[in-house]
């Protein structure tokens, strides 16, 4: 069983990386996301260190669920995912797989890059670590909630604009607790520890949860 | 009360119950109003108080409407029970509908009270989430064309989405905002005068007959909307078999 998953794990892997994957868009959908902003706010480096931390966060949220839309398209177009509902692994085990596997080959990398998208914000040492450290605890929540949104839109027109219309919203708290904490270290009024206490728990939760209902959602909108 | 569950029961039902509601909303109405305008102005707010008889029970019923459709979705996924399908499609555009109230009469009550129509709050925060939430809700019935799997995924996500309900109801106790506490429903009683308080108290009444009428009239659109396109889609099949089979065809038309 666990050979399955690893198996699994290593073929969204190879799929994300190569020809035609999406991993290393994200990465250049969140370099432009963080540039646009400078252009339309004005190229003030105190403002920008100050709204950092936010605008770090807008992006990444963005191009993590915009990354998702395919989470289980091609899946379903191939033929695949009609194995994989019924293989040996529970749908939920291959659902909490393959966000695993996206999550590190599209949302990590936008963690270790933040730092070097913040730079040239402007912003300092310390913010700069604070940053990138939430995002690494509450990427995983906005990966979990985008698949449930992946899952009920699969093989939908128009699937990635509704993905984002619905799991948005959804994705408000994490959003609120992230920046709390990635700004604590530019004179943000909650202390880090308890926004990142929360940032984890939103994650963890999500991570336990969401298989249940992304896996509900691909077995009842399918048969 | 398990005999509803079958749809031409139901209609009946509806048709039955149609009349007494109307008139119950629109008396109970009447008299709210009555009690709301002929209440004294509040000491500090002086008349706009009389826009919390507007304001207060679109906002109760924006979450209530969310738990029904949260009920109804158990419907769909636990019993696949057509009738919950339909009470689900029915209640979103209310429930959207009641949320804009909300926030409209909210922001109309704000300026004058706090200075601007808009702040970004815990409690006007949450209940904008949950106003996207009906929208998107809306969005995912209209873009599956198979109204049983819609049905499902709008069950899933009203599912998953019902955890914004808390977050709304607590919002203005965990986090210190301009929004006021909880004033009616606290331990320890209202801390609301009774002369303002029984308007509300009708009006709230008022506007739950309302929504439970226009809940029922959707419900039976829909279920008749289902049996139309069943019938178009046989009548079309039919249409079909004229082209393959003239002779047939003609005699039954």
């Amino acid at each position: 069983m666990s050979a399955a998953a690893a198996a699994l794990f290593l073929r969204e892997w190879r799929i994300a990386s190569r020809l035609g994957g999406g991993a290393s868009i994200g990465a250049v959908f969140f370099l432009i996301l963080v540039s646009i902003i400078p252009f339309a706010v004005g190229p003030d480096l105190a403002l920008l260190a100050r709204i950092g931390p936010a605008i770090l966060w807008v992006a990444a949220l963005l191009a993590t669920l915009l990354g998702l839309d395919r989470l289980f398209d091609g899946d379903s177009e191939d033929g695949s995912l009609d194995l994989l509902v019924n293989a040996s692994l529970p749908l939920e085990a291959i659902v909490l797989v393959k966000c695993a596997a996206h999550w590190t080959a599209s949302a990590l990398p936008l963690a270790i890059l933040s730092p070097l998208y913040g730079l040239m914000l402007g912003m300092g040492a310390w913010p700069l670590a604070l940053t990138a450290l939430s995002l690494v605890a509450g990427t995983p929540a906005l990966t979990m909630i985008g698949a449930i949104g992946a899952a009920l839109t699969v093989s939908l027109r128009r699937g990635g604009l509704l993905l984002a219309a619905l799991t948005l919203p959804l994705a408000i708290p994490v959003l609120i607790f992230g920046v709390a904490a990635a700004s604590a270290a530019s004179g943000s009024a909650a202390p880090f520890a308890s926004s990142f206490l929360m940032l984890c728990a939103f994650s963890l939760g999500a991570i336990a949860l969401a298989p249940f209902a992304a896996a509900a959602a691909l077995r009842r909108v399918r048969d | 009360m398990g005999n509803l569950a079958s749809p031409s029961i139901f209609l009946d039902f509806v048709r039955r119950a149609t009349p007494w509601l109307a008139v119950a909303t629109a008396a109970t109405f009447a008299l709210g109003l009555w009690l709301s305008f002929a209440a004294p102005p509040d000491y500090q707010q002086g008349e706009t108080v009389k826009i919390m008889d507007i304001h207060v029970p679109a906002a109760w019923l924006s979450t209530l409407i969310y738990a029904a459709m949260t009920l109804a979705s158990l419907g769909t996924l636990v019993w696949r029970h057509p009738l919950a399908d339909a009470a689900q499609k029915a209640a979103a555009p209310l429930g959207a509908g009641f949320t804009f109230i909300c926030l409209v009469t909210g922001s109309l009550w704000g300026k004058p009270m706090w200075g601007t129509y808009w702040v970004w709050d815990a409690r006007l925060t949450s209940v904008l989430a949950l106003f996207i939430l009906y929208l998107g809700l809306i969005a995912l019935w209209r873009s599956i064309e198979d109204q049983s799997l819609a049905a499902r995924a709008a069950a899933i996500l009203t599912l998953v989405g019902c955890v914004d309900l808390p977050i709304i109801k607590f919002s203005v106790d965990w986090w210190n905002t301009l929004h006021q506490p909880a004033s009616v429903f606290r331990l320890g009683g209202p801390t609301i005068a009774p002369e303002l308080l029984w308007p509300l108290l009708i009006m709230a009444l008022a506007f739950t007959l309302l929504f439970v009428l226009l809940w029922l009239l959707a419900i039976r659109n829909e279920i008749l909307r289902r049996r139309l396109t069943r019938l178009t889609m046989i009548a079309a099949a039919e249409g079909d078999g004229l082209a393959v089979v003239p002779a047939t065809g003609k005699s039954a038309a």
